[in-house]
């Protein structure tokens, strides 16, 4: 709460290239961050669907293949592009940097970022780790095939282990230690911003969640990705200077005896998942801040226990440090630690059952509004259901000894991080778009677009579990080679059909988005009747946010439907002796 | 801070604009997630008990041990799937847009210490639950006389070592591994207890007899699972790592490569024989023939 310092520029840029490409603005950068993701996100899905095509339809042309083919190791190597663009370049950046960035200082009533500078630095150094990532499918022996979590030795003998092992995979680990970079110095700022730039009367308990997702998210980044970092220099070491940190003494790889000893393939898969856990945190946090306002904001009632939602985003956010053992409970670690990272597990499922019964509580008793950001939120709490109940199953390292790299963790882990978490990207969007662009998203496209996309996640992931069951392994790229993968086959077809389903109707969601850029209707101020300071100021947002006159916030974020109100929302920056009464 | 006219400004421009009447009160969204969710919670519960895509019977005690584990977390996390969801359907129909006010109101903490001690209870309980049989595949070792077999992988295959009539492995050295001439461990040939050491691409298993795995890897990592069994263990390049069980039924298994090793991953797969103990034996004698006959 202190005072603004002085160095923020309060006169927008001149010249087209200051304004919106090398722009210290948050809210620039914010939507610079978003247009990165969504490059990914398209990229990322139609690399799902070339996995999806050449599993069911392995003879089928696909155009960019050798020969239209895809061979085995295309197919790791579509595998390892689609999961590392969507963990890193979609999930981790658009929740967080992308929204973050543009609405946290709005929301806290502060001019911009505490550091623009680094803001901007933390961007470009984003965007130039996706050009490496993306420029790896272009070099001599094409992409990385050791998949997103890059297990060692694979990862680290080179070329002589396989295809894309190469300078693929050199280019991999290079782009992930530069957007740990980027990432680093993103979670400095969020925290400096946040604890410092909080306008007159905004107490920490006064913040909306949304905030308090990208707040703890950002701690939790800056202690998940010095590591990631720490183990990308090994790896590279390992890769180019001949270092044995994960490398083990007489490995025979391809008939030629390695001359490496004394590393431990175990010790990457400990550094990597240190991260790794925080990670699924990273990406769903700030998500869950943003469902919270939500679903406020269109039931007209105040979050259902904001300190329980405030309590349990920082248990998560502890918790995730604790339990990275349980994606190695087959890994051959000491089986007596497979007890404690269980029970661990178990515990962190506690606070995210909490904010499921706060988010029921939320919608009970209350009026609500079905928006097309309304349906994505509630839709979000559904697939956070399903994909919180089978994490139950997983947790217990006596059931994963079976559904340990089967579908099941597939279908798991896309429900509870990648749907859920795209499901909140979408609720932001639509929730947010007027703000942003001074002009609404189409709401029916909107609602057309979240039936199918609710109904199309399930139909994609959900047999996924059945898959697992069967004890279908994950990374095959048939489902010919083993003779208990046959009855399989119908599960697989309806999952492609499923998986084209949903993508296709994404393009209403392009098309939504862009047109809706020029020839939505005129959005108001605030057009949702919502509490918080973003709907304070003039939309779109001019470039100096507050030009000056810094909102004072005199009461809790989601104060809707307060009786002896005449409006059934109280803005924050209103004083109460100018609260109209009923 | 606001001024006085501006939030005069303000209220009357929102007053102006009513929230979209299309989607007030409508009762279409609510009926829709409760199809969804009814018919999820529908066919999920066909496929369970339907069997079609299911684990197929275990072939050890511990497997069934799991199985009892799975059914029971199964049931415990189906009941709450099916309120969550129906709950939540049940709210969106509830408390659609009908033109009432929204009840006020702010939490219960006597709700938050319920739900928080309740599902701390169900959650711990069935992680304690979980780690008996946990405890059985992985605490404590093989009972004597347990037959050692030792499992590696290697960039896209399975070798299985079985030790001579002495019971001894013999030395392995990496210099001589060469799997054109028939050497794909690196069996060091000067030495004698290695001599009658079987080497064989499928498993062979005698039923009702203890059995230990030492799985081992010679290149990058690789896991070894076999669906009937409920064991999956990474086999790790450095590492020897035990994994004991009883098989009691005969048959023929498939052994899969669960953990991604390279380009032929999908194809790295072998055959698990049970066979019964005399059968097993006699194996085990003919292939010990052959080897001292070379």
């Amino acid at each position: 709460m202190s005072a603004h310092a002085p160095v923020h520029h309060t006169e927008a840029p001149k010249g087209w290239f200051r304004h919106y490409i090398f722009s210290l603005d948050h809210k620039i950068i914010g939507t610079q961050y978003i247009l990165l993701g969504l490059s990914a996100v398209t990229i990322g899905v139609i690399l799902s669907l070339f996995m999806r095509i050449h599993l069911v339809w392995p003879n089928a042309h696909i155009w960019g293949f050798a020969n239209g083919i895809v061979s085995p190791e295309d197919y790791l190597r579509v595998v390892t592009m689609h999961g590392t663009l969507m963990v890193f370049f979609v999930l981790t950046t658009v929740p967080q940097s992308g929204f973050g960035n543009y609405f946290l200082p709005i929301q806290i009533g502060a001019p911009d970022m505490a550091f623009p500078t680094i803001n901007m630095l933390s961007f470009w150094t984003t965007l130039l780790a996706m050009l490496v990532l993306l420029s790896s499918a272009f070099v001599p022996g094409g992409a990385s095939i050791s998949g997103w979590t890059a297990y060692a030795p694979l990862s680290a003998v080179g070329q002589i282990a396989g295809p894309g092992l190469g300078l693929g995979q050199t280019l991999w680990v290079i782009s992930i230690a530069l957007f740990c970079g980027g990432s680093l110095m993103s979670a400095i700022n969020f925290i400096g911003t946040t604890i410092d730039l909080r306008t007159k009367g905004l107490s920490l308990m006064r913040l909306p969640l949304t905030v308090w997702g990208w707040f703890i998210t950002a701690c939790v980044a800056l202690l998940a990705f010095g590591v990631l970092l720490a183990a990308c220099i090994l790896l590279l070491l390992d890769r180019l200077a001949k270092t044995s940190f994960f490398i083990p003494a007489n490995l025979d790889v391809s008939g030629v005896l390695l001359h490496h000893a004394g590393g431990s393939p175990l010790l990457w898969q400990h550094l990597f998942w240190f991260f790794g856990h925080p990670e699924v945190y990273i990406a769903i946090l700030p998500g869950m801040g943003i469902i919270s306002h939500v679903l406020s904001t269109f039931s007209r009632k105040p979050v259902f226990g904001y300190k329980a939602m405030v309590y349990s985003l920082s248990a998560i956010g502890f918790l995730s440090f604790t339990v990275w053992g349980h994606h190695m409970f087959v890994s051959g670690m000491n089986p007596y630690s497979a007890l404690a990272f269980s029970i661990l597990t178990l515990v962190i499922g506690v606070p995210s059952a909490i904010k499921t019964f706060n988010w029921l509580g939320t919608l009970w008793g209350g009026r609500i509004h079905f928006t097309a950001a309304m349906l994505f939120a509630i839709g979000f709490v559904s697939v956070f259901v399903t994909g919180g109940l089978s994490g139950i199953f997983l947790a217990q390292p006596a059931l994963d000894l079976y559904l340990h790299d089967t579908y099941y963790v597939i279908g798991h882990f896309h429900l509870i991080m990648g749907v859920a978490a795209i499901f909140a990207m979408f609720a932001a969007t639509y929730y947010w778009f007027p703000k942003m662009f001074g002009r609404h998203m189409n709401e029916t496209l909107g609602k057309v677009h979240f039936w199918c996309t609710f109904v199309g996640v399930y139909c994609i992931f959900m047999p996924m579990h059945y898959l697992g069951y069967a004890g279908d392994p994950r990374r095959y790229s048939s489902i010919e080679s083993v003779n208990y993968l046959i009855p399989l086959h119908p599960v697989h077809y309806f999952i492609s059909v499923a998986a084209f389903f949903t993508a296709s109707a994404q393009l209403l969601f392009y098309w939504n988005f862009f047109w809706s850029m020029r020839h939505g209707k005129p959005a108001e101020r605030n057009p949702w009747h919502a509490t918080t300071l973003e709907w304070a100021v003039p939309t779109p947002v001019p470039h100096d946010n507050f030009a000056g006159r810094y909102p004072t916030v005199y009461r809790g974020p989601y104060e809707y439907s307060v009786p002896g109100a005449a409006d059934d929302y109280i803005p924050q920056d209103i004083a109460p002796e100018l609260v109209a009464k009923a | 801070m606001a001024t006085n006219e501006e939030l005069k400004a303000r209220r009357s421009r929102a007053k102006a604009m009513v929230l979209r009447k299309s989607s007030a009160g409508s009762a279409v969204p609510a009926v829709m997630f409760a199809i969804v969710i009814g018919v999820l919670v529908a066919s999920t519960l066909f496929l369970h008990f339907d069997h079609i895509w299911w684990f197929p019977p275990a072939i050890t005690p511990v497997g069934h041990q799991i199985d009892h584990q799975f059914l029971l977390t199964f049931i415990v996390t189906g009941i709450v799937f099916v309120l969550a969801q129906l709950t939540l359907a049940w709210m969106v129909f509830r408390y659609r847009d009908q033109g009432h006010k929204a009840h006020f109101v702010r939490g219960s903490h006597v709700l938050e210490v319920a739900w928080t001690t309740i599902t701390l209870v169900i959650f711990v309980s069935l992680g304690v639950m979980a780690a008996h049989a946990w405890g059985e595949v992985h605490f404590g070792g093989p009972a004597p006389g347990a037959l050692q077999v030792e499992v590696t992988g290697v960039q896209f295959q399975w070798n299985f070592r079985y030790p001579g009539p002495d019971g001894k492995f013999g030395r392995i050295v990496p210099a001589d591994i060469d799997a054109s001439v028939g050497n794909p461990l690196g069996l060091d040939p000067n030495d004698p207890e290695g001599k009658l050491n079987i080497v064989t691409p499928s498993l062979y298993l005698p039923v009702n007899r203890p059995i230990v795995l030492m799985i081992r890897s010679q290149d990058v990592i690789h896991s070894f699972f076999v669906r009937e069994l409920r064991i999956k263990q990474d086999a790790v390049p450095g590492l020897v790592i035990p994994v004991h069980f009883t098989v009691n039924k005969i048959g023929t298994y498939e052994i899969t490569c669960n953990q991604l090793c390279g380009l032929g991953h999908y194809h790295m797969h072998a055959f698990l024989h049970v066979l019964s103990q005399a059968d097993f034996a006699q194996w085990e004698k003919k292939q010990w023939a052959s080897l001292s006959t070379q």
